[in-house]
């Protein structure tokens, strides 16, 4: 597919080849993410080490393991969230595509473009309307059109089933929503900017049960336009959703690693190191 | 939601839109993130605006002031226009005069004042508080109006004392709230611990909670002083200044702001810098006392930690 | 001591205080008593300020006082926002503190010293480099007409704007930096730019409070009394140009108090007093209305900038 308008966009080419890369029908197996020797220090103090991981395409991956253990920090290098954390430190690779995202030409905002992130408790913007919020990420990208705002805001909200209770009062203050709606609000808005991957960073940890249900319910139907890696300390969510888990834990020097990762069952089932066994035996959390 | 239709099929209007998105953010870039640095280093250049005039005065004030100072500017008193050799010792003491009278009348309003406050949640506290910040927005002037009808007027003449009231209201908010905000942050711990040994309320106050929240205490009374020592509106029509060496209360007194205001503003150059060497002493008074108090300060959260 | 008689003590002590507040009020109003009722509400309006013939009006002075204020805040609102989101978002770490606490001292100096200044040095620039620029620039006549004598509005806006902009930055800048970092996180995390994040999401969030700062800086601007005088001109006409020389209700309280013998004259100054402090107490009301809990939790010495 040849874009005429992609000949003047010299610096960004790296990222246009690999955009269209992601938009062929790809095989399913193939990884849509994949992180090799990453390393994080905060400080001179480590936080993760030597995790090397692939994130499958169009797929839910779990990344499990007790608190402490690195499973944020992880998700957090994958779209260069510690960019703006002073004193923290990268290495090793992060591969969307065929793409380094650190490497020197990867503008991080335009990565953020493509990878989605949504966060623990929910964090719509307390001054802008509903509407306003889901189309928040489009307008950051230059995204102007009324049309195409609306298009992509109904299919966003539509996805992540809020869209037949805010449809008629989508200017209305984002805070009249409960904290289950506010959260779906927020994967709506990071659902409007159409990225290829989504993060999630515990997101259902800070709502009721029946909030819980519907995300987890929502988030199944989300593979046929995505692919999502989701940081969860609760196990039995690990089982309910995910299709592919990495488990980490803190080593011996306070520095997270990954033990083991494996499709769900496997991984559940039939592990391989003894720590991940003891882990999802519930031995300790 | 459907779940029979193909992965393929239905992706299709999200992978159109998806390429859009991308395409249009990708071309938008250039141009957004120049607006981000310019709009950065704009704000960056103010940032040096407001610092600029800082640096000036400071420079300005120093050079010039320094020209004036010598031992007879800080020993003798002011000398006739045109002669020269004056000094302004009348004004440095009419200054301690005033400010100490000013201090003393605000620190038991001020600390008891704040003492109440931090023991109370109540609407009368409340309104109390509110009228505390309403005051310190009060124009100095209006201060000084008051205390010349309150003490200059009735009396029959201007006064050293007058200005010490003046100041000394001026005071009085800045002491309230933040000895309250100090008082607030001893530990409660310490309080009930005194009360349940069965000590009365006002004991627990004296020597539990006043001597904990000391630091900070000082820290408030610095800070009034640092505002107290430069106002030179109140002194307008209370203290009215004077060319001659005083102790008295309530005589017109010389004092330091007073030196650069009327001074400042004459055209003859030897009282220009007079001015000038007033106006660096007083600098670094208020400078002092200021960062003196931000010192206590640092040392008080470095002591809770 | 009885702890009845401990908080009652205290209470009255805290009370008292309010007394003297409502002392404060009531005797400037008294004072201004004959006057206004000689005047009536004309007072407000009238334009004349003659000793000689006992006429007084308020008018040329409640311009001026809004005309200085209305100058200072169109600079200082837009420098002390860029400068406040600058120290909060753009730099980090030991430079930032410093910059910090010396835009904080900045409003340690005394008003005095800045007018002393602003008299012997930022003068003399105004009356050779900014006033004939502006003149060439929007071609000398109108609001920039008129003798460029250096002392008059346009310097003592000036002169407000370097006091005010320490209140108006250290407030905004608590309370930018109160904006919850979740919010600045989940607006990067759309692929925001950094302008954006501030433009869209930032000062939405902190609008309230940064309302409150710009008010309670107007409230200072407004009270500003020794600086002005010493810079403004005083002259009692209404001025037509920033070049002209002007007078503020508080610059001409300060000029004509000790000189005024006769009984109207002082009266008058008194109601200048007395319209000075309404104005000047409604807005800090409204600033602290505004402001609301940023007030309470605020550091000792960040409360000497208020």
């Amino acid at each position: 597919m040849t874009d005429p308008d992609s000949a003047s966009v010299t610096a960004l080419d790296a990222l246009d080849v690999a955009t269209e890369q992601a938009l062929e029908p790809p095989p399913l197996h193939a990884p849509v993410m994949q992180v090799r020797d990453l390393a994080v220090s905060f400080a001179n103090r480590t936080a993760v080490r030597n995790v090397t991981l692939d994130f499958p395409r169009g797929q839910i991956t779990a990344l499990i393991g007790p608190s402490g253990s690195g499973k944020t920090t992880v998700l957090r290098s994958l779209n260069r969230m510690h960019d703006l954390v002073r004193t923290a430190k990268v290495t090793g690779q992060v591969l969307l595509g065929e793409t380094d995202v650190y490497g020197s030409g990867v503008k991080p905002a335009l990565l953020r473009s493509r990878v989605g992130m949504v966060f623990q408790g929910p964090n719509p913007f307390p001054s802008m309307s509903i509407y306003d919020n889901v189309v928040a990420g489009l307008r950051f990208n230059g995204v102007r059109r009324k049309a195409l705002l609306e298009e992509a805001a109904e299919s966003a909200l539509d996805a992540a089933a809020l869209w037949d209770s805010v449809k008629d009062r989508l200017k209305a203050h984002a805070g009249t929503l409960s904290g289950g709606e506010q959260q779906r609000l927020c994967i709506a808005r990071a659902l409007a900017v159409e990225p290829e991957v989504l993060l999630m960073d515990e997101p259902t940890s800070s709502l009721d049960p029946i909030s819980t249900k519907r995300i987890e319910e929502l988030l199944g139907e989300l593979r046929n336009r995505l692919s999502v890696i989701i940081v969860t300390h609760n196990m039995q969510q690990a089982v309910r959703i995910a299709d592919y888990c990495a488990f980490l834990l803190m080593g011996e020097d306070r520095a997270g690693q990954l033990i083991e990762a494996a499709p769900t069952t496997t991984l559940f089932q039939r592990p391989t190191d003894q720590r991940t066994l003891d882990y999802v035996n519930g031995r300790f959390g | 939601m459907t779940t029979t239709s193909s992965p393929q099929a239905e992706s299709d209007p999200v992978l159109a839109r998806r390429r859009n998105i991308q395409s249009i953010a990708a071309r938008s870039f250039g141009r957004r993130q120049l607006y981000s640095r310019v709009a950065l280093a704009v704000c960056g250049v103010f940032l040096l605006m407001t610092l600029i005039p800082l640096v000036s005065v400071i420079t300005y004030t120093a050079q010039r002031g320094l020209q004036a100072w010598s031992v007879s500017f800080f020993t003798k008193l002011p000398t006739p226009t045109g002669i020269p050799g004056g000094g302004i010792w009348n004004a440095i003491v009419g200054s301690l005069i005033i400010d100490a009278m000013a201090v003393a009348g605000a620190i038991p309003f001020g600390i008891l004042g704040g003492l109440f406050l931090a023991e109370s949640d109540g609407r009368i506290a409340g309104g109390i508080r509110f009228a505390a910040d309403v005051m310190s927005g009060v124009p100095s002037i209006v201060l000084g109006i008051f205390a010349y009808i309150a003490l200059v007027k009735t009396l029959g003449h201007f006064s050293a004392i007058a200005a010490s009231f003046a100041i000394g209201v001026l005071m009085v908010p800045i002491i309230m709230r933040a000895s309250e905000t100090a008082l607030r942050s001893v530990p409660r711990s310490l309080s009930e611990a005194g009360l349940a040994l069965g000590a009365r309320r006002a004991a627990v106050s004296r020597r539990v909670v006043l001597p904990a929240a000391l630091p900070g205490l000082i820290t408030s009374v610095l800070l009034a002083l640092s505002r107290g020592v430069g106002e030179t509106a109140p002194l307008l029509f209370t203290a009215i200044g004077s060319e001659y060496f005083s102790t008295s209360p309530v005589k017109p007194i010389a004092a330091l702001p007073l030196v650069v205001y009327q001074d400042g503003i004459q055209a003859y150059s030897d009282l220009q810098t007079r001015a000038w060497g007033t106006a660096f002493f007083l600098v670094l008074l208020v400078l002092t006392l200021s960062i003196g108090s931000r010192l206590v300060a640092a040392r008080l959260r470095r002591a809770r930690r | 001591m009885p702890d009845g008689l401990y908080r009652g003590g205290l209470g009255a002590i805290a009370a008292l205080f309010c007394v003297l507040i409502t002392a404060l009020v009531v005797t400037v109003a008294f004072q201004a008593a004959s006057a206004l009722n000689h005047f009536g509400l004309g007072f407000l309006v009238g334009t004349t300020w003659d000793p000689v013939h006992a006429h007084y009006g308020a008018l040329p002075f409640i311009i001026g006082t809004l005309e200085t204020t209305g100058i200072a805040m169109v600079l200082a609102v837009p420098i002390g926002l860029g400068t406040s989101m600058f120290l909060v978002h753009g730099i980090h770490g030991r430079i930032r503190a410093v910059l910090s606490t010396a835009v904080e001292l900045l409003a340690a100096v005394p008003s005095v010293v800045y007018g002393l200044w602003a008299l012997l040095v930022l003068a003399p620039w105004v009356r050779t480099i900014i006033e004939p620029a502006l003149a060439s620039i929007t071609g000398g006549t109108g609001l920039f007409g008129g003798p460029q004598l250096g002392i008059g509005l346009l310097l003592a806006g000036l002169v407000l704007v370097v006091m005010v902009l320490p209140t108006m930055v250290a407030i905004s800048r608590d309370v930018i930096a109160a904006v919850p970092d979740e919010q600045v996180e989940g607006a990067f995390a759309l692929g925001a730019t950094r302008w954006q994040v501030l433009w869209r999401v930032v000062l939405p969030s902190a609008r309230t409070g940064l309302l409150g700062a710009v008010t309670l800086s107007m409230g200072r601007a407004l009270g500003e009394t020794i600086a002005v005088t010493m810079v403004i001109g005083n002259s009692t006409a209404i001025a037509h140009s920033l070049f002209s020389p002007s007078a503020t209700l508080s610059s001409q309280i300060a000029n004509q108090f000790t000189e005024a013998t006769e009984p109207f004259h002082l009266s008058s100054l008194m109601a200048l007093a007395l319209i000075l402090l309404v104005i000047a107490v409604i807005v800090n009301i409204a600033a602290r209305l505004l402001v609301g809990s940023f007030g309470r939790d605020r550091s000792a010495a960040s409360v000497a900038v208020l």
